[in-house]
């Protein structure tokens, strides 16, 4: 067996988005030696992909804004079952996390009087987002990115080496979590470039791995998006909330078949584009549900003016949530309203001077022209839901970020709570900003608390090293490339955006067998960079992931947010008190009740009793 | 609308290698990287290839195809004859590890020799003030999905190894006017330039701001400007420090 490569660091950071770089930021600056791992190469995480900005109450274009309302408007986002404290925090947090990208030499686009310019988004109550044009994910991880070779040049002054506090190790995948006992003792994986393995030591574990949507087959999300984190959080014995929500964009491109999910802003709305059937009718009117009345406009006069006085009219209901929007969308297409490839039309072109297009959304004007020959100054877009974000992920500790187990953090999309049910557009990059450094900062106490450093039982080590071998090992077994194909097609139309009890049970049972299946995947050629192989292990995260999503949805017996039922159509204030809790059980997962927390009294009183009424049970607002 | 198209694909590692033929199905509305997707999936498990958006974001797929370095996710099939013979292979300028995958460290290496971002001392988080017009230059810059293509075209270190070391390329001669550029920035950029980064290499052929996938003018609006201020500071420094005290507010 060849030599074992080997490093020791304080606290080891698992992706480098948004959440992993500004957990790094903050570990090294609490002195601790600190690695970041990623699958890609650094700056290309996912978080690179987010287009419309980074909600935070700054209050720069409307200044009524303030903290409670964006907790406000977030809480109603995901329906009430939100972490409360996490929606606390965070939109207390966030303009200061904003703020502080400008030091680190970001460049936001700006208002009239030279402050960061804040824009409009689904479900939030006044103009809020800060934003590049439609790459603000890409001004944010260059910054962040930068920020890290900022540190890493201080280190080298001090000690003539880059890398003495703050190292990344790019295009590396974590396979496995090793422990000591109860708690972390570090993390297991290979060089995706030579296929050698290494082994971490490191008493703190932050998480911040992204989403799961590769499950799915129409989906906005890349190739790392395997649920990585959540498998390794969950074989590590920490737990997963909230699994059952998994949020489908409204507009995602439909035409041509090789793009169909890549995103299409939400910002072509929040700039005015609106949203038509076949008939060319604006059928977003006919979709308020009753608990948004009060907020959303019913008549298209009254639609358009809110674009140029907020105070004096209500919202155009393309507006809506996402979940509300992409619903609405399924429901036309089905009622045979669709455009000529399955989506709707969406349409800016008739709304904005061609010039304003090119200049607000650059990105989507260039995507639609070179993928799909649509000139979006001069034709409608067709667009329909893709999979998009999971609001469910590892049940943390808000303050921070702390899981179950001893030394294993998470923050950012693998982590849980924050958004309930439904995460609002541009709650995503701040979340990665707020708790990626509350995460950082929790993970260095810790390590400073701690009296011995864990050690690693070297079975443990060739554990993971046969688990990760088995693919070749095996000849003539399972094509990975079938069994991913086969697993995103059974997610996709069994656990989509509507779900019935008998489709789950199917879903279960395919996973069941397509578990099965994977004990004998099989990979040609060798261990030097073979994305056979790279996908062979991911499966057994998807496969596990999968199963939690499943499970979670057919126990919720309501429609809340990312998870409708067709035969559970309506939201229960019953079910609002309660979480649902993946843990692994044998080689597969087991999902139980939990109460959820109260909300705090002096939270509560932000809310008119009218609305409460809405989503609490009487027992609660007694 | 499907054709079976051939494709020659560049294989091997860096001891060696050499085109590969395939026939493979091509579907309407595909672009390069479904076909070297298609050939993992059916022909070829282990072909290497990087990617992530697959929607020009995140500069990860660059290569070349038919010679022109390109974002395989970006090069549409259509814009090819479904008779051609497309021949893709890695970017040349960096070293191989496998397949269509190179060894970028290089720019890294770079990025790491351009001192960051100096903040005003005097303002706060919260306190910036700059104007729409002058944050334009250098987020123009700031689009930039390093994708590595221009330093992958540049005449300078394309087959000249032996400038890698002093030239920093224009993805890092362009952040070097970027930061200059920043309305904020209190660090003195120019001579960085020249002595540090090799901007005097340069001789403004645009070959890079041809392929650059985000249109940046990195000719025209980086670097140009660049060696004009270095120009200037020759012969008059007190404009620079007057350009320099007197932002605009
Ligand atoms: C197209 C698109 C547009 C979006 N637009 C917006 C927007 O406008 N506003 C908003 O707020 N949100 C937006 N979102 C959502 C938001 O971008 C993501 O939720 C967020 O970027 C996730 O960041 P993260 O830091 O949690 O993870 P990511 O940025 O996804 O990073 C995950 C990291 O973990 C690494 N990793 C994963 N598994 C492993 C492993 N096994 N070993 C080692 N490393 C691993 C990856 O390599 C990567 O570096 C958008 C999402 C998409 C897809
Ligand atoms: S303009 Fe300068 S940097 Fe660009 S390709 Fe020509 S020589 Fe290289
Ligand atoms: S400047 Fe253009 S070509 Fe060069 S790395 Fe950036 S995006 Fe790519
Ligand atoms: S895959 Fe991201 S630019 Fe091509």
């Amino acid at each position: 067996m060849p030599e074992l490569e080997r490093h020791s660091f304080d606290v080891l950071v698992i992706g480098a988005g948004g959440a992993g770089l500004r957990a790094a930021i903050e570990a090294r600056e609490h002195g601790l030696r600190t690695a970041v791992l990623c699958k890609s190469l650094f700056g290309k995480a996912h978080t690179v992909m987010a287009e419309g900005g980074i909600a935070a109450a700054m209050g720069n274009v409307n200044s009524s804004d303030s903290w409670q309302v964006h907790f406000r408007d977030t809480m109603r986002g995901g329906k009430f079952l939100n972490n409360w404290r996490m929606a606390e925090l965070h939109a207390q947090e966030a303009p200061q996390r904003v703020w502080e990208l400008e030091t680190y030499g970001a460049l936001f686009d700006r208002t009239k009087d030279g402050r960061i310019s804040q824009r409009n988004f689904g479900g939030h109550e006044y103009p809020r987002l800060a934003h590049v044009g439609d790459r603000t994910g890409l001004e944010l991880i260059r910054t962040l990115q930068q920020k890290i070779v900022s540190l890493q040049q201080e280190d080298f002054k001090e000690t003539g080496d880059y890398e003495h506090r703050l190292r990344v190790f790019q295009e590396f995948t974590v396979t496995d979590l090793v422990k000591d006992g109860d708690r972390i003792a570090g993390a297991f994986g290979y060089w995706r470039e030579s296929g050698r393995f290494v082994l971490f030591e490191a008493p703190a574990v932050i998480l911040a791995t992204g989403g799961i949507g590769k499950s799915f087959k129409v989906t906005s999300n890349s190739w790392e998006y395997t649920g990585d984190g959540h498998a390794l959080a969950l074989r590590a014995g920490a737990s997963l909330i909230n699994m059952e929500f998994i949020q489908f964009h409204p507009t995602g491109m439909v035409w041509p078949p090789s793009v169909k999910g890549i995103l299409v802003t939400e910002s072509v709305r929040g700039d005015g584009g609106v949203l038509r059937n076949s008939d060319g009718k604006r059928f977003m009117f006919d979709y308020i549900p009753e608990v948004f009345k009060d907020k959303y406009a019913d008549n298209e006069e009254e639609a358009d003016r809110w674009y140029t006085d907020q105070a004096g009219n209500r919202r155009p209901p393309e507006l809506l949530p996402r979940d509300e929007v992409a619903r609405a969308i399924n429901s036309e297409v089905k009622e045979g309203r669709g455009s000529p490839h399955g989506g709707v039309f969406l349409d800016v072109s008739t709304r904005l001077p061609a010039e304003e297009i090119r200049r607000r959304l650059p990105s989507m004007h260039h995507q639609f022209k070179e993928l799909a020959d649509v000139d979006i100054t001069a034709q409608p877009m067709e667009v329909g839901p893709t999979c998009h974000y999971v609001m469910g992920g590892v049940e943390v500790d808000p303050d921070t970020g702390s899981s179950s187990v001893p030394g294993l953090y998470a923050a950012g999309e693998v982590s849980g709570g924050m958004h309930g049910s439904n995460r609002l557009g541009g709650n995503s990059l701040s979340d990665l900003l707020v708790f990626g450094r509350r995460a950082g900062a929790g993970a260095a106490e810790y390590v400073r608390g701690l009296s011995d450093r864990p050690a690693i039982a070297e079975e443990a080590v060739t554990e993971a090293r046969a688990t990760a071998l088995k693919p070749f090992q095996q000849e003539g077994g399972e094509n990975p490339y079938t069994l991913h194909m086969e697993l995103q097609q059974s997610m996709n139309d069994l656990v989509g955006i509507i779900r019935r009890a008998e489709e789950m049970d199917e879903a279960l049972q395919r996973l069941e067998k397509l578990k099965e299946r994977a004990r004998s995947l099989s990979v040609e050629g060798h261990q030097q960079f073979n994305p056979g192989w790279h996908l062979a292990l991911d499966l057994r995260n998807m496969l596990l992931v999968s199963e939690c999503v499943a499970r979670a949805a057919l126990l919720r017996t309501e429609s809340r947010g990312g998870h409708t039922r067709d035969d559970h159509p309506s939201m229960d204030a019953e079910w609002r008190r309660k979480l649902l809790v993946c843990a692994v059980s044998g080689d597969g997962v087991e999902v139980v009740e939990k109460p959820q927390i109260p909300i705090r009294s002096d939270l509560l009183d932000l809310f008119d009793r009218s609305e409460l009424e809405k989503y609490l049970t009487a027992e609660e607002l007694a | 609308m499907s054709y079976q198209g051939k494709f020659r694909v560049w294989r091997g590692d860096d001891s060696g290698g050499g085109l590969e033929d395939f026939t493979v199905e091509v579907n309407e509305g595909e672009v390069v990287l479904d076909i070297i997707h298609r050939l993992q999936a059916t022909q070829a498990p282990d072909l290497a290839v990087r990617w992530n958006c697959k929607a020009g974001k995140c500069g990860s797929c660059s290569a070349e195809v038919n010679g022109r370095p390109r974002l395989l996710c970006m090069t549409r099939m259509s814009i090819f004859e479904e008779a051609e013979t497309i021949t893709v292979t890695p970017m040349r300028t960096f070293p191989i590890i496998r397949d269509l995958v190179t060894d970028v460290s290089f720019n890294y290496t770079k990025a790491r020799e351009v001192p960051s971002f100096q903040p005003p001392k005097d303002l706060a988080p919260g306190e910036y003030r700059m104007q729409q017009v002058d944050v334009e230059r250098s987020q123009e810059f700031r689009k930039c999905i390093e994708c590595f293509l221009c330093q992958n075209t540049c005449h300078v270190v394309r087959d000249h190894e032996e400038n890698k070391e002093a030239f920093s390329g224009p993805r890092f001669l362009m952040r070097v006017a970027e930061l200059e550029m920043h309305p904020l920035d209190t660090a003195d950029r120019v001579d960085q330039a020249q002595d540090d980064h090799g901007l005097g290499y340069c001789n403004i052929t645009k070959c890079c701001s041809e392929v650059c996938p985000e249109h940046i003018h990195i000719t025209d609006n980086a670097l140009i400007p660049m060696k004009e201020r270095v120009a200037d500071r020759k012969y008059d420094p007190i404009v620079w420090l007057g350009n320099k005290l007197f932002r605009r507010s």
